[in-house]
């Protein structure tokens, strides 16, 4: 059982963290920024902004450049090009203290010490934190991730989930601005994930940035405001249901009982559709300029050739539409903004 | 620049000695070594004749465990975590190179001279209630013991500060160990010219290689926050 850190937090003495940046100052700003290991190109020109208080999920496939960004937002890694501002910090050599001080960087591996407790594990970080009162706070991370009665266990023999439960207390020791989890739920089952996805939802509510990097596009699509597709070079960046409006036209599916004997004569001329195909026998796909303008006329005219309608309705994308069109377009089957069918 | 955070080093110290404390191979090691550096002056005080012993310091002999001992520990400190993947989360955090570098010399600082002591005051105790009063006599001489105890802390900083510098830049805590350990040898080689009277044991010759041990120390310390590169250290 989780619960998020109650309100009544934002009272606790909170390390250094939440302090710095201006209400309407970005929690993070990304100009050009570019990285290269040698002749090698971990990610190149990216430009966003994340707002305060925001979720922005940072989607793209393995060897993207997803972590290495994340790690030089973190100031772990030296850009090669471009200027950034976190948590309303210029991006430099100067300011990398006082950046990872009001960040937290929750790595995909846990990153514990197996032969510490989980008290240990938390106390030595809120030591390198500079936490004041660390035990009460420590009582307070561990009671927000549902492990209060685990405080003396050893960190080496709890399962992945609880560790990551632990890492993820870790990181709000600090009462951070922004907040990095780098596939928070990557290898857990589906109930550790979901109570993680509970944990993040908590801290939304609490006014955290989060900049979520992630594989898992529905995890993306709950838990992010908006979204970005990075495969080297920033590809898409908007809200999960501006981008499938912006991708993809839209799509009205009609199941009937039995197939049409002459689709083509009852779709063919109806208002605002523009193409139709059919998918299975009785299974069709209309492209439509306007699903309410195009649906009542689909409607009424399979209607009229006495067949037995099942259901009309618009044809959902997902986010694992966006991303496979973009980052893989050979693998989706659907129809493109271009009007052109991708298999 | 602001100056060091004596928590944050605080922390890191006792967060690597309470990780050594349950950590086998390292306590293992940390045992074992010592306990060969008993045999050679315990063999001589009780084989060769007292007049023999008059000549050189052989209790300096005692420097080989500071100067090799905490190599087993600082080899560790660095890749150790990397490989366990521990340093990422810590280097996001507003620790500072210095500070977590020098939390972790102390941690290796504190076992490595206790155990020197121990092994020393282990030495010298057999020998005054074992020997012969005249090879007792010619061996434990205060200023040998003296020697000993002043140059025990600066003989293991140096070593740590070399095992550190190989930990940032090795790919694992074996070959870490094996560099840091022959490496560390020279500061014992000094030692042992002493022990054999090659070198004057005199106090000019003291204090000219106590100052020079320090300014190693201090130059540990400048080169091993050189070296660590946490770019490479978790990119690599």
């Amino acid at each position: 059982m989780t619960r998020a850190l109650p309100d009544g937090d934002s009272q606790v003495p909170s390390g250094i963290g939440n302090t710095a940046a201006g209400p309407d100052e970005p929690a993070i700003s990304v100009d050009g920024l570019t990285k290269r290991f040698g002749g090698r190109t971990a990610f190149a020109d990216v430009s966003f902004e994340v707002a305060r208080g925001e979720v922005f999920g940072f989607l793209g496939p393995n060897g993207a450049g997803k972590t290495t960004l994340v790690r030089t937002l973190g100031t772990l890694v030296v850009p090669t090009a471009g200027s950034a501002t976190v948590a309303g910090l210029a991006l430099k050599p100067e300011n990398s203290a006082r950046i990872r001080s009001r960040i937290a960087v929750m790595p995909e591996s846990a990153g514990l010490y197996q032969r510490l407790s989980v008290n240990e594990n938390l106390s030595y970080f809120a030591g390198l934190y500079d936490v004041p009162d660390p035990d009460k706070r420590i009582a307070q991370v561990l009671a927000s991730v549902g492990l209060a009665d685990r405080a003396e266990d050893l960190c080496g023999a709890l399962s992945k989930g609880l560790r990551q439960r632990v890492s993820l207390a870790r990181t709000l020791l600090s009462d951070p601005q922004v907040l990095f989890p780098d596939e928070p739920t990557s290898g857990l089952d589906p109930v550790a994930a979901h109570e993680v996805h509970q944990l993040l939802d908590g801290l939304r509510g609490r006014g955290v940035t989060i900049f979520l990097t992630t594989h898992r596009l529905d995890e993306a699509e709950r838990l992010c405001d908006r979204v970005a597709i990075l495969n080297t070079t920033l590809r898409v960046i908007g809200r999960p249901a501006d981008l499938r409006d912006r991708l993809f036209a839209k799509t009205l599916q009609v199941v009937t009982r039995r197939p049409l004997d002459r689709p083509d004569v009852v779709f063919t001329g109806l208002p605002g559709v523009q193409a139709w195909h059919d998918q299975d026998p009785g299974d069709y796909l209309l492209t439509v300029t306007d699903p309410a303008v195009a649906a009542p006329a689909v409607a009424r005219a399979v209607v009229a050739t006495g067949a037995d309608v099942l259901s009309i309705g618009e044809a959902p994308h997902s986010l694992e539409d966006v991303y496979l069109l973009l980052v893989d377009p050979g693998t989706t089957g659907t129809t493109g903004i271009d009007g052109q069918e991708h298999r | 620049m602001n100056p060091i955070s004596l928590r944050r080093v605080r922390a890191v110290a006792g967060k690597e000695l309470r990780d050594y404390r349950r950590n086998r191979s390292l306590v293992a090691g940390m045992t074992i070594i010592p306990l060969v550096f008993l045999i050679t002056p315990l063999v001589q005080v009780f084989t060769v004749t007292p007049a023999d012993l008059q000549h050189g310091a052989w209790l300096v002999y005692m420097l080989g465990i500071p100067a090799v001992a905490p190599t087993v520990i600082a080899a560790h400190a660095i890749v150790g975590e990397r490989q366990q993947g521990t340093l990422e989360p810590v280097l996001t955090t507003p620790v500072r190179r210095d500070e977590l570098l020098l939390g972790k010399a102390l941690a290796a600082l504190v076992p490595s001279v206790a155990v020197s002591y121990l092994i020393f005051g282990l030495v010298v105790a057999v020998i005054a209630v074992f020997a012969e009063p005249q090879s007792a006599a010619a061996v434990l001489r205060g200023p040998a013991i003296a020697a000993q105890i002043f140059f025990t802390p600066l003989v293991a900083a140096w070593s740590i500060w070399i095992g550190i510098i190989i930990s940032a830049r090795a790919k694992d805590v074996r070959s870490a160990q094996q560099i840091a350990m022959p490496i560390s040898l020279p500061s014992f080689a000094v030692a042992l010219l002493v022990a054999m009277g090659v070198i004057p044991a005199t106090l000019p010759v003291a204090c000219l290689l106590a100052a020079i041990l320090a300014g190693l120390n201090i130059a540990g310390w400048a080169m091993s926050v050189a070296a660590f590169d946490p770019e490479r250290l978790i990119t690599r």
